[in-house]
């Protein structure tokens, strides 16, 4: 369940792009990418504003919104440590990283430590199959990546 | 309105030539040669959605099969809609179905009401070919009227699509996809905390036992069973045109006082009428509209409030009406009211032991019993427990009750006689009709020459025209099925805007269509012709009762004489007004 909304601000950016896409066809999969642009995710409380400006149902825009995997309903952590569940790193054990990665940082599958530092989902191929397993954090990419490694790449963030 | 001429297809199902209007779809065609195309997600109040894949159909020639629910009929179509192939088909539909579906029939709410469940048995399923996969998730109990039960849902998509386009509220949704695909409200919130208003429409339309009516038959038997409680009971108008259909009999019979006696064998001990609180209704509803138009106190159009689900999508999504709703509590709630207060005094009965309960075609009525303070203006809560017609077909059941062979009784006194005015607040048109008959007197005097005011009946979604009492016209509209009401209502806002006139002076709204003779809580498998059915009921009620007009009802006429004095005088304000407020589209 998402919490209570509290007040959002958008940037110049995102209110000028609401509404030159707010009475075009196709503008909520547009506005809902810009504002995860923006945050990173939806939070509700940015849903709601959509609802209210575009004129949309809220229950249609969660429709979307859970419909598309590329949308996050949960805000990520400092760092997102995304783990390829590909089929070359799926072969390649990732599950193991998953399983270290969430031992170590007490950290189950799509949530996000207390301390808002790090967050964990499993990913589709990320397009580096000869690297399997592979894991990213941020931006930056870790390659056959072995049980040992991880407490030394997590360290590198923490 | 004038209908277009429609054209006429010709084809063929299974062989036998059929004549069928175009734009219609297969399921209608092979309906005209008596034959049966079984259904799951296909509604009749609704559009074709395709999903439950039970309704193909052959095209002969063509190696394709069609969804009978979605495909239009054609000229010279010729379709096979059973053979063997088929039967193994559908038969692969429903295991699949119960591959994910409980097969915990016996503890669950529609045991010998489920349509899944029926096509089990007619396709002789006797084992489940496919392995099990239950979805584990809890139910939702947070509203006071509806439970939903995610474990049973097969997505058929018939509850999104009443709530979002008839209903118009878009209290749920599918969220999810794939198997993973949940109905729920935006952002998984609980239903309560959704725009939900109640009405019940998804669990009339769910066909398995995944959206029901929270069943509260057993605080019946409890009050019942308690020496210390005098349990008296009132029964709402379109009640008594429905529950004979629980019992096989056709829909539209009239079961008034079948309903009397059978309530007393249950262990009531006082059987009233929410049909002489809807008499009550009118006297006071009527009152503040004439007061309205003639004194100019008071925002115009005066709107209707008797539907606890439209005045809960008002408060929500158009609180700027607050000011034209009529302040008359709806006539359950008058009704309890008067319980308490007059039935009290008069039969020496201490209040506090009085238990109050309304039997209701409706399941927000479960809701607006405890919607505000208002509802306690006896000091007490007016009305302690809601059944729906529903509940009350199985309480009877299973207290073996021969409801078909029982004598008929009359109603108690003095809060149980009815004129036929109150009788037709169960459809739509029926409130305004019931208001024109007796604002006519108030205004002129004199009585409605013809009490029948055809002009406002019909089925139409968005009904418009002009009454003419002696001279003085009263421009009216009538709304049914929630979505409906956003019409009208924009024709308001924008009068109001543009700074001229309102369009309208009275306007009546029922949340659902048809009015409550098919709300939420009354027998499944309501159609347009199981509605008109039932209308029909209510107006022979109507038109066979003595006394046609509310203001004509004796036990009316001795309730003002003993105890209110006059409609809209203090104690009627007390007790028979309320007050609205606005409320978030979500709670939190």
């Amino acid at each position: 369940m998402s919490e209570l909304k509290e007040d959002i601000v958008f940037s110049d950016g995102l209110n000028a792009f609401i509404e030159e896409w707010k009475k075009k066809p196709g503008n909520l999969i547009m506005i809902l990418h810009k504002i995860q642009e923006e945050f990173g995710y939806v939070p509700r409380a940015a849903a709601e504003v959509v609802a209210k400006r575009v004129g949309t149902p809220l229950a249609t825009i969660y429709g979307v919104l859970s419909f598309y995997h590329f949308f996050k309903l949960t805000k990520p952590g400092k760092h997102n440590i995304q783990v390829c569940m590909g089929t070359a790193c799926y072969l390649k054990n990732s599950e193991m990283l998953i399983e270290e990665i969430g031992h170590l940082l007490g950290l189950p599958l799509n949530e996000i430590t207390e301390d808002g530092k790090f967050s964990l989902e499993a990913v589709r191929c990320v397009g580096c199959c000869g690297l399997a397993p592979v894991m990213t954090i941020g931006g930056e990419v870790f390659g056959k990546v072995t049980k040992d490694q991880i407490p030394g790449i997590i360290a590198k963030f923490s | 309105m004038r209908r277009n001429q429609l054209s006429i297809v010709h084809m063929k199902v299974n062989g036998m030539p059929v004549e069928v209007e175009a734009g219609s779809n297969i399921l209608a065609a092979a309906k005209k040669v008596n034959v049966n195309i079984p259904t799951l997600c296909y509604h009749p109040d609704l559009p074709a959605w395709a999903a439950c894949g039970l309704c193909v159909v052959k095209q002969e020639n063509s190696p394709k099969l069609l969804r009978a629910c979605a495909t239009p009929v054609q000229e010279n179509l010729s379709i096979i809609t059973h053979d063997a192939e088929l039967y193994q088909i559908r038969k692969t539909v429903l295991e699949l179905i119960l591959s994910s579906h409980p097969s915990t029939c016996l503890t669950c709410g529609r045991n010998g009401t489920c349509e899944l469940q029926r096509f089990a048995a007619e396709f002789g399923i006797r084992e489940q070919p496919y392995e099990v996969r239950l979805v584990d998730l809890p139910k939702d109990t947070s509203t006071t009227s509806i439970v939903l039960d995610p474990s049973k849902c097969i997505k058929c998509g018939r509850c999104v699509q009443v709530c979002q386009n008839m209903q118009g509220v878009y209290a749920l949704e599918f969220i999810g996809r794939g198997d993973q695909t949940v109905i729920s409200p935006a952002a998984s919130l609980p239903l309560n905390d959704s725009p939900c208003i109640k009405c019940g429409q998804c669990s009339a339309h769910c066909p398995v036992g995944a959206i029901f009516e929270k069943d509260e038959t057993q605080s019946f038997v409890k009050a019942v069973s308690d020496p210390d409680k005098h349990v008296v009971v009132q029964v709402a108008p379109a009640v008594r045109v429905a529950l004979g259909e629980a019992f096989n009999l056709p829909a539209g019979t009239i079961t008034t006082n079948k309903i009397y006696s059978a309530l007393r064998r249950l262990g009531a001990d006082k059987v009233f009428d929410t049909n002489f609180s809807a008499d009550l209704t009118i006297m006071e509803e009527g009152t503040e509209l004439v007061r309205r138009l003639t004194t100019g106190s008071g925002a115009i159009p005066q709107i209707t409030s008797c539907c606890p689900a439209w005045t809960d999508y008002m408060e929500k999504y158009y609180p700027d009406m607050i000011p034209n709703f009529s302040t008359a509590k709806s006539p359950m709630m008058m009704q309890g009211a008067v319980t308490k207060t007059y039935y009290a005094e008069k039969a020496q009965i201490d209040p506090a032991k009085i238990y109050s309960v309304a039997i209701m075609p409706c399941t927000a009525k479960k809701f607006e019993k405890s919607r505000d303070d208002n509802m306690r203006s006896s000091g007490f809560a007016d009305v302690d427990l809601v059944l729906t017609t529903r509940e009350f077909a199985r309480l009877i059941k299973a207290s073996g009750i021969d409801f078909l062979e029982i004598e008929g009784e009359e109603a108690d006194s003095p809060i149980g006689m009815y004129a036929g005015a109150g009788t037709i607040f169960g459809n739509t048109g029926g409130v305004m009709e019931a208001a024109i008959r007796t604002a006519y007197h108030l205004i002129t005097g004199e009585e409605l020459p013809n009490v029948n005011v055809e002009a406002v009946r019909g089925m139409e979604g968005v009904r418009s025209g002009e009454v003419d009492i002696k001279g003085t016209k009263v421009k009216v509209a009538i709304a049914h099925g929630m979505a409906n009401v956003a019409t009208i209502l924009e024709e308001i806002r924008e009068a109001r805007v543009m700074g001229k006139e309102p369009p309208y002076q009275f306007i009546e709204v029922m949340a659902c269509r048809g009015g409550c003779v098919a709300g939420g809580g009354q027998p499944y498998s309501t159609t347009d012709d199981i509605r008109n059915k039932r209308i029909a009921g209510l107006y022979s009620d109507d038109e066979r009762s003595t006394y046609r007009c509310s203001h004509q009802n004796p036990e009316i006429i001795q309730i003002y004489d003993e105890f209110l004095g006059e409609p809209l005088s203090e104690k009627a304000h007390h007790l028979l007004h309320t007050t609205y407020q606005e409320r978030k589209i979500y709670k939190h």
